[in-house]
């Protein structure tokens, strides 16, 4: 057991700083700033991550053959917390993250050929089709049929929640292709073009009122859509197997580096807001102890995910372990956007729809009051995604008792 | 001891609710909130003429119903149950309630304007740095010859843009924070000097930046005793604050029977999410807060009228009750409705939006905490 970083990861952790210090321009900068569910414009996103494509971090999970930098685990933390604590864009992650290790472990190597290189570039821009109307925590029971036809296989259904439709080239979805007695069986995995005839896409604007365009989620509708067969990953039927491996890669996740970068913000807020009683905000004994209280739960996860990080390093997967990380990683991150709608007082009602709108000098109205202030509440409201998808936290929970507990 | 309500403030509930009923359907709400004016002016002409429900609270004398705060209860449950947007609140609870105990000469007259539906007024107390400090105050009003010269910034003064007059909070004299030195004043909307910033709530209301550069005022335009307003601002804020648990109160009804609902007709993993036990105890609890919350709110709402001590401490512990459980109903009603939940199109998300702000209008859970500690623990005999 040992805290302490090596002098060479420490020259790599200067490395990293000094690159984001440049790369991560005012623009991106305050365009974070003022997003109100964590994620930037298309725009935006592409640029930044072809900025990390360039330095060869677009994909730092990815083995070295694909394009992956070939980090140490103690490389891979320090670039995950400093790129936190900058409070950076995440990558949007339905390729880099969640596609591209299906590919490779059950992808031909034509698919692999085909796809990989895009995703590492940005080029080409991923949603993905798992949630159904009718399936979304069971998930197992989705319906979209796929039925063979000559080479093709011929879509109907729907899929919804799919963030950022809108935006992609190409989802990967998991349809029906047989009705089998358990459901798990006779579902596939495919990869199709959001341009195939058949498709239309209903954007779905969340509680938190986003701009016409920005959506966060859509619901995706099938028609008679036809689809390669050779699209399909893997087998026929074996689609389950897919997914669950994918899941892994969704849920598994550090918490801990992006949960700081957001308690830094609420303590900046705090030291300029006003209590009131003639001090600042973060004067203020209550306020402080919530903030502290906040710090500890963070603290305690950092130290839970460097333990099960650093097992996963000698070759111990994260498994179910990874739903604790869910779990605290999620409501630390509401507990955060509550505190910080608290701290923003009076000036979290005004509804600013288009925080953006202003740095694209489509306005030059002034705002009802601190810049920081407009995206307090519809933060608030977005993040009660967190409890809801990847598994929602009740789901989370079953999974723990089952595996972990064996009930 | 009765908790039962008279024959009048049941036939108060249901004119109301059955109007709301037909008339104010989430649709026609939505409609209303995308609007250019953001409300309906021919609901509130409804309100007044048709309804007469603007008149709930006011004696006989005063050309009212003979009322009380219970009618305001009654009457703002109902809002929260149909998330009306119209200035109750506002016009009727605070503007209403400073002329009703102000001994102006013409709060009769003024009422009357009220209680017609042609006087429209919003509450402009808060200031950029004053928090849920209601004594901090850098608006000034400045004698001049019989009348007073206003000068300040008053922060997201809901229901300006529908506005006749501005209630208006500002220092005749003592320093920022100071308790004595604060008086109130009743403004026309239209006079010179005033410059109005409007924008839309989080919640589907409209609220206003507004500036007073060297607006001119007459002597009459004075709410109670100058200087000595704190007292009279802290009693019409406590009813204020009564009033907003009774709307969150009918927010959080609402959020808990779209759940139950919902729950009951979703199926996942071949059975009703309703049959899940962790789903069952939180509506369980939903349940158990919108019930502290209602009788916590008929507390605060009956201690009105007692000692300003017992009155504050009443609401201040009813608004920590309301405050806690806005949020927690909230946040389990969007839970438990998944993805659904999340969306614009069902009503429980804009439920859980006017409840979130609820939980800070006139102080935060922690405010007011502190007040109650302060009057129950420092002050106790
Ligand atoms: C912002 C956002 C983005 C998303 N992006 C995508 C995407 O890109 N692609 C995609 O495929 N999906 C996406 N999803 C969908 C997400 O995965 C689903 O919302 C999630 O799986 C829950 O499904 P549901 O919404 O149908 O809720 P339901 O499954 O209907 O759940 C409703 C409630 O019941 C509870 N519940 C369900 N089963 C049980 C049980 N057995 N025991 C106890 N409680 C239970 C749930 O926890 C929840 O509280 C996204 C969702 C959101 C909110
Ligand atoms: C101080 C004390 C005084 C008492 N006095 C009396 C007395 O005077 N006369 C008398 O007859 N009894 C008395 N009892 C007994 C008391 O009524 C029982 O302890 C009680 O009914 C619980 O039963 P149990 O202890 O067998 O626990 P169990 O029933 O075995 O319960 C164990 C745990 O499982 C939970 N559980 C059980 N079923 C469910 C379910 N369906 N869903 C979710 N959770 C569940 C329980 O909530 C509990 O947490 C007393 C108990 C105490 C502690």
């Amino acid at each position: 057991m040992d805290l302490a970083f090596a002098p060479e990861d420490l020259k790599f952790r200067d490395e990293v700083r000094a690159w984001i210090e440049q790369a991560y321009d005012p623009d991106l900068r305050r365009q974070m700033a003022q997003s109100k569910n964590g994620y930037l414009d298309k725009a935006g996103q592409v640029k930044w991550q072809k900025l990390l494509g360039e330095k060869g971090w677009a994909a730092v999970n990815w083995p070295v053959e694909y394009g992956g930098p070939g980090w140490t685990p103690s490389q891979h933390y320090i670039f995950n917390m400093e790129m936190s604590l900058a409070g950076v864009p995440t990558s949007s992650p339905m390729g880099l993250k969640m596609v591209a290790p299906v590919i490779m472990a059950f992808g031909s190597d034509e698919q692999k050929k085909k796809h990989l290189p895009p995703i590492l570039t940005s080029d080409i821009w991923w949603c993905q089709g798992y949630s159904e109307p009718g399936s979304g925590s069971d998930l197992a029971s989705l319906q979209m049929r796929a039925v063979r036809d000559g080479d093709h296989y011929v879509l109907n259904g729907s899929k919804i929640w799919t963030t950022h439709a809108q935006w992609a080239d190409w989802m990967f979805c998991l349809v029906r292709t047989s009705q089998e007695a358990k459901p798990q069986n006779g579902i596939s995995f495919l990869l199709l073009e959001m341009n195939t005839p058949g498709i239309t896409i209903r954007p779905l604007p969340t509680l938190d009122g986003p701009v016409e365009g920005e959506q966060e989620i859509n619901q995706v509708f099938f028609e008679d859509v036809r689809v390669p067969i050779s699209n399909r990953i893997g087998e026929e039927g074996m689609g389950w197997t897919y997914a669950k491996y994918l899941l892994e890669f969704e849920r598994g996740n550090a918490y801990a580096p992006g949960l700081m970068n957001m308690l830094h913000k609420v303590r900046k807020i705090a030291s300029t807001e006003a209590s009131g009683q003639g001090t600042s905000l973060i004067q203020d004994a209550d306020f402080r102890r919530k903030l502290a209280s906040l710090e500890i739960k963070v603290e305690s996860l950092n130290a839970t995910e460097l333990r099960i990080f650093s097992a996963m390093a000698s070759g111990t997967p994260v498994g179910p372990a990874s739903s604790m990380l869910k779990l605290e990683g999620s409501e630390a991150q509401q507990a955060i956007t509550e505190l910080t709608l608290e701290a923003v007082g009076n000036y979290s009602a005004p509804f600013i729809a288009d925080t953006w709108a202003d740095m694209r000098g489509e306005t030059n109205e002034p705002r009802p009051g601190p810049d920081y202030a407009a995206p307090a509440a519809p933060t608030y409201l977005n993040y009660r995604k967190a409890s809801i998808y990847a598994g929602s936290n009740e789901i989370q929970h079953n999974i723990m008792a089952k595996l972990i507990l064996g009930l | 001891m009765d908790f039962n309500f008279t024959e009048e403030q049941s036939m108060l509930r249901d004119t109301l609710a059955s109007f709301l009923q037909d008339k104010y359907s989430f649709d026609t709400r939505r409609a209303s909130v995308k609007s250019a004016s953001g409300w309906r002016a021919d609901y509130w002409k409804a309100f007044a003429e048709e309804l007469g429900i603007l008149g709930a609270p006011f004696s006989e004398d005063l050309g009212g119903l003979g009322g009380s705060a219970i009618e305001n209860m009654i009457v703002m449950e109902e809002c929260g149950k149909a998330l009306v947007i119209e200035p109750y609140l506002g016009t009727v609870v605070i503007g209403g309630g400073f002329l009703k105990y102000s001994g102006h000469a013409s709060a009769t007259d003024l009422i009357g304007g009220i209680i017609g539906g042609e006087i429209i007024t919003a509450f402009a107390y808060a200031e950029p740095q004053g928090r849920y400090n209601l004594a901090d105050l850098k608006t000034t009003a400045k004698k001049d010859g019989s009348g007073y010269v206003l000068n300040g910034h008053k922060a997201v003064v809901l229901g300006a843009p529908w506005a006749t007059h501005l209630v208006v909070t500002a220092r005749t004299g003592g320093s920022q924070r100071e308790a004595s030195g604060v008086s109130v004043f009743l403004v026309d909307k239209a006079s010179a000097g005033i410059v109005t910033r409007d924008y839309p709530t989080v919640d589907g209301q409209r609220a206003s930046e507004v500036y007073f550069e060297n607006v001119s005022i007459p002597a009459d335009a004075l709410i109670g005793v100058e200087g000595a307003g704190l007292p009279l601002i802290e009693k019409v804020v406590d009813e204020a604050i009564a009033a907003i648990c009774a709307e969150g109160v009918g927010a959080m009804r609402k959020m808990h029977e779209n759940t139950l609902e919902y729950a009951r007709q979703r199926k996942q993993f071949g059975t009703a999410i309703a049959n899940f036990q962790v789903l069952q105890h939180r509506m369980v609890d939903m349940f158990i807060n919108v019930e502290q919350s209602l009788s916590m709110t008929y507390m605060a709402t009956l201690k009105l009228d007692e000692s300003a001590h017992d009155r504050a401490k009443a609401v201040s512990a009813a608004k920590v009750q309301i405050g806690r459980s806005c949020k927690f109903v909230g946040q389990a009603a969007i839970q438990i409705h998944g993805g659904m939940g999340m969306t614009d199109e069902l009503a429980v998300g804009h439920y859980f939006k006017r409840a979130t702000m609820i939980e800070g209008q006139f102080g935060s859970v922690d405010h007011h905490l502190r007040r109650y500690e302060h009057l129950s623990i420092d002050t106790a005999a």
